[in-house]
């Protein structure tokens, strides 16, 4: 699954004996494998009680709470990164929460898929329909994904608030990049992963 | 199927003739306390667990009594292969110090006096009585407590343990409750006392001397109580408007269901508890606000806390709502404490930590399992 292989990358950005909110956190597994690996102190939140219940057996530290306003009780710059894995589609208020991510993380990392990705222009092209890919397998009218974006719109959206880009990552949904996600990330990136500050 | 080990339980008594010096400053040199146990405690003594009443109830946690119809007060939760599971854990319970149901308290005899304590018992805080339980603690030879459990005032005795023993303390999990006591909850518990203050059998709390009962003040107080432990929801969908008679009356008897029902409530709740333990627990409550009372030495004693953390809320409490319980979170992750927090969806107000919810003992579950690995 390519969200796995998204975890991974993430993981590799993140330094050991750190602290990390890993924001819709699903079933824990990020946090999982950070503490066995990187000692890391971490958090997950995530609204879905089903996530919840996994992310416990996991022995992972979860808290329900809604990302469109929940982190508020978090003091500034108290975890070294702040995480926000394949969920910016979901939330109602993307601005609000980078900076809310940016006051309360030292640096903050965010991955999305790519609307831009040439199978769904194409689909939109010939079909007239909105696309549905295997990363977005929902209908227009029945998804959670509110806030979709390419990776162009994403670096205007960092450029207008501020949000210095300090590294990014645009691959095939096998994390790989090859000469065509490097000549043309909007085009053939499927997963775009950044991380900012 | 394992034998349930907690049907036809008995309960015990332990004399305690270590003094215990109270917050108050006043000194309880021995006292009883009576207590419960389900399931055993293992070969490495690694699985005894807690569990701390709240402010009606007693040991009486789980299963039945010889004879009996109703089982103890946490059935649902507790028992052979239930969430809390007796065939692993080694549960005990006890009935807090200041209660009536054999535990020394205001309805004892005072040994100094030979007279029933009556009001001259001390008030009680939630430190004494972690204090007193530390102390059957020692008793039972348990090194360490694998959970603390406990619901609203419970769940605070549970909060308690990790600020006042933090090492004695693996798991901790505190349902439905806050970190103090609000303006408004405070209000409620004064008017339930008086109620009770206000009865013309109250003789100024040595009504047992004089051979009668406070009996229709403690039964207000239990109503009020009763309101708040509801839910707006949870009382329309059980009473609504319904009359008890076809016809309205046009008078001041009871006529709609919900009066019909507070006051069964109320009547029976005078036959099997004290009026002066009610006003202890509700001072009790309005007193806990560990994070002033302890303040330096809280941080301190967190900073050698490794337990591991546990609050639940539900939706439609409106006694210790969500926000009360996102203090607690707040408190615990501003000294880097392991916390999990479940707001559970739930009609049954502040009573729903009492009842059947797939969600609450499925998160409950899986929390104490992925602890209990191994035993």
């Amino acid at each position: 699954m390519a969200f796995r292989k998204d975890l991974l990358l993430i993981s590799s950005w993140i330094k050991p004996n750190t602290k990390v909110l890993d924001l819709g956190c699903g079933d824990g597994e990020l946090l999982k494998i950070l503490k066995q690996d990187k000692n890391i102190t971490g958090y997950g939140i995530d609204n879905n009680i089903n996530n919840l219940k996994l992310s416990l057996k996991k022995n992972v530290n979860v808290l329900q709470i809604d990302l469109d306003n929940g982190l508020e009780d978090f003091e500034s710059k108290y975890f070294d990164y702040v995480v926000l894995a394949q969920s910016l589609q979901v939330i109602k208020n993307p601005k609000d929460l980078l900076n809310q991510m940016l006051r309360i993380g030292k640096e903050i990392i965010v991955s999305f898929p790519n609307m831009g990705h040439w199978s769904s222009r194409i689909q939109l092209l010939t079909t007239g329909k909105m696309p549905v890919t295997g990363n977005l397998p929902y209908t227009w009218h029945d998804t959670p994904n509110i806030h979709l974006c390419t990776i162009k719109d994403f670096l205007i959206f960092c450029e207008t608030n501020n949000f210095e880009i300090l590294e990014q990552f645009i691959t095939d949904n096998n994390q790989k990049s090859n000469v065509f996600t490097k000549l043309l990330p909007n085009f053939f990136g499927q997963v775009a992963t950044f991380r900012i500050k | 199927m394992a034998i349930d080990s907690t049907k036809f339980v008995k309960s015990k008594n332990i004399i305690i003739k270590n003094p215990l010096e109270l917050l108050s400053g006043k000194i309880l040199n021995e006292y009883q306390l009576t207590y419960e146990t389900y399931g055993s405690l293992n070969a490495d003594k690694s699985n005894a667990v807690l569990i701390c009443h709240a402010l009606s109830g007693n040991h009486h946690v789980a299963g039945y009594y010889e004879g009996d119809e109703k089982p103890g007060w946490w059935n649902n939760m507790i028992g052979s292969e239930k969430t809390i599971d007796t065939d692993k854990l080694f549960v005990v319970c006890l009935n807090n110090l200041g209660g009536c149901h054999g535990s020394t308290g205001p309805t004892t005899i005072n040994p100094e006096t030979n007279r029933v304590y009556g009001s001259d018992f001390p008030i009680i805080t939630v430190s004494d009585w972690v204090k007193s339980q530390k102390e059957l603690m020692d008793v039972l030879k348990i090194p360490f407590w694998k959970f603390v459990i406990g619901g609203s005032l419970g769940g605070m005795q549970a909060l308690q343990w990790s600020f006042q023993y933090p090492d004695l303390i693996h798991n901790c999990i505190a349902i439905a409750a806050a970190p103090k006591l609000t303006a408004q909850n405070i209000a409620f518990n004064e008017i339930a006392r008086q109620a009770i203050m206000k009865d013309p059998n109250w003789h100024n709390g040595n009504y047992l001397e004089k051979g009668v009962m406070p009996n229709q003040g403690l039964s207000l107080a239990r109503m009020l109580g009763h309101i708040t432990y509801l839910s707006d929801e949870s009382m329309r969908e059980k009473f609504g408007r319904d009359l008890k008679n076809s016809k309205l009356g046009f008078n001041y008897d009871v006529e709609f269901q919900i009066e019909s029902y507070l006051r069964y409530q109320g009547e029976k709740f005078v036959t099997g508890f004290d009026a002066n333990t009610y006003l202890l627990m509700t001072k009790s409550l309005d007193y806990f606000d560990p994070v002033k009372d302890m303040a330096d030495t809280l941080i301190k004693n967190l900073d050698k806390c490794s337990a591991k953390f546990l609050i639940i809320s539900f939706t439609s409490d409106w006694r210790f709502p969500p926000k009360r319980s996102k203090e607690i979170v707040k408190l615990l992750l501003d000294n880097e404490m392991d916390v999990s927090y479940s707001e559970i969806s739930a009609d049954g107000g502040h009573d729903a930590f009492l009842m059947d919810n797939k969600d609450y003992f499925d998160i409950m579950a899986s929390f104490i399992k992925e602890s209990t690995n191994g035993l």
